[in-house]
């Protein structure tokens, strides 16, 4: 349900709102558990039943054991709960800022080092 | 009566802890930003306050996606330094001031803000990164007792920017009201302009980032205006959170003094900004 100012439409820019958070919650709180060293242990010791476990979809499942970062988003990732996973793999933000646009990790870092991007 | 004597609005960007932490703060990537600290610290060190209260947006460490409060206040002797997932910073953990909480509590709630009360939190980088630009070596304890004032900027709808400098005048009348003459420092913490995610990511607004800059100073109703949208759209989905920024400056009078500011980019992802302001500025 989308009443009062409806969703927001802006290209290019994900917004976590409410029915994305509700779509992600589980995955999320995967993600969350991460923080713990013995629950990364028991992620990385069978991913798919860690899955299993939290209430993961099969779509949620595949994006996470295959690593498709932007399907985790899509599927209701918080940016800022993926990036447990992502810190967890030795990934940082300019990483996942390459795979978000495309550019792949050197040139995005390259592109925030010139300044940052811009619109247009 | 309590008195506001200051206002520090800096980014909280992890990394920014991780380069001290981690003594890279001389590095080239770097120095130009810590430089850039340099004068409020100074400033800062001289006028160290008897309370401080910061506004901030935990980052999935201290709460999660269960509970999302948009406003909170934590009332705790003690707050945590969180273990986000590659080990706690090197810092202490954050003495809190409970007197001063149940009282901004009982004024905020009488003034229609009802917050949130965390009885208990763990503090992440969101906290901790505004306290080391602050005070970069604390030792065993940072300079003051340090109240959080949590905002919800993670999932949508946030606060509107209006709603949030609403409650950081609220917030200043609160501090005024407090019966012990004690002093406050306010901190707002978060922005500037940054996308984390979509093909837009690592999206920087320097224009929209030198007006914020000015304005917070001169004409903080201009950027209270700023619908949810428009904020997005100028500083991208991350850099909504300036609307922290706003709650400081809120609790502060109309005229303030700047003490110092300063730009930086990047600071990963992010566009780094500092502003400290006098609330007891000399006569103009």
């Amino acid at each position: 349900m989308t009443t009062g100012a409806g969703r927001l439409d802006l290209p290019g820019t994900p917004v976590f709102d409410g029915e994305t958070s509700r779509r992600g919650l589980r995955m999320n709180k995967l993600f969350m558990s991460l923080r713990e060293a013995a629950n990364r242990e028991r992620f990385l010791a069978d991913e798919a039943a860690c899955c299993r476990e939290f209430g993961l979809t099969a779509d949620q499942q595949q994006a996470v054991l295959d690593r498709d970062w932007q399907a985790m988003i899509e599927l209701g990732g918080s940016i800022f709960y993926v990036y447990k996973l992502a810190v967890m793999d030795g990934r940082s933000m300019q990483y996942l800022g390459g795979v978000f646009t495309g550019m792949g990790e050197d040139d995005f870092l390259a592109a925030m080092r010139a300044g940052g991007r811009r619109d247009g | 009566m309590a008195e506001v004597i200051w206002g520090l609005a800096t980014s909280h960007v992890p990394s920014i802890g991780a380069a001290m932490d981690r003594g890279k703060t001389g590095d080239p990537a770097w120095r130009a930003l810590f430089d850039g600290y340099a004068p409020a610290r100074a400033w800062l060190a001289e006028h160290r306050p008897d309370v401080a209260i910061l506004v901030y947006n935990d980052h999935a460490n201290g709460i999660d996606l269960d509970v999302v409060p948009t406003f909170g206040l934590g009332t705790a002797e003690r707050y945590e330094v969180a273990d986000e997932g590659y080990g706690r910073r090197p810092v202490p953990d954050v003495l809190g001031h409970p007197e001063l909480s149940f009282h901004l509590v009982e004024s905020l709630v009488d003034e229609g803000f009802d917050l949130t009360v965390f009885q208990e939190l763990a503090v992440d980088h969101g906290f901790t990164v505004p306290l080391s630009v602050w005070t970069p070596d604390p030792g065993d304890a940072w300079p003051c007792p340090v109240i959080p004032l949590l905002v919800n900027v993670i999932q949508y709808p946030q606060p509107t920017a209006a709603r949030c400098y609403a409650l950081g005048q609220a917030l200043g009348r609160a501090i005024a009201s407090y019966p012990a003459g004690i002093t406050v420092g306010v901190l707002g913490t978060g922005g500037m302009s940054h996308q984390l995610a979509g093909t837009r990511a690592g999206f920087i607004n320097p224009e929209f980032d030198a007006f914020w800059m000015d304005a917070i100073e001169k004409d903080p109703g201009r950027l209270a205006a700023l619908s949810r949208e428009e904020l997005i759209r100028q500083a991208g989905s991350e850099g909504i959170e300036l609307i922290m920024w706003l709650v400081m400056r809120g609790a502060m009078d109309d005229r303030i003094g700047k003490v110092h500011s300063d730009y930086f980019v990047p600071a990963s992802n992010t566009a780094a900004g500092i502003a400290l302001f006098d609330n007891r500025p000399s006569p103009a």
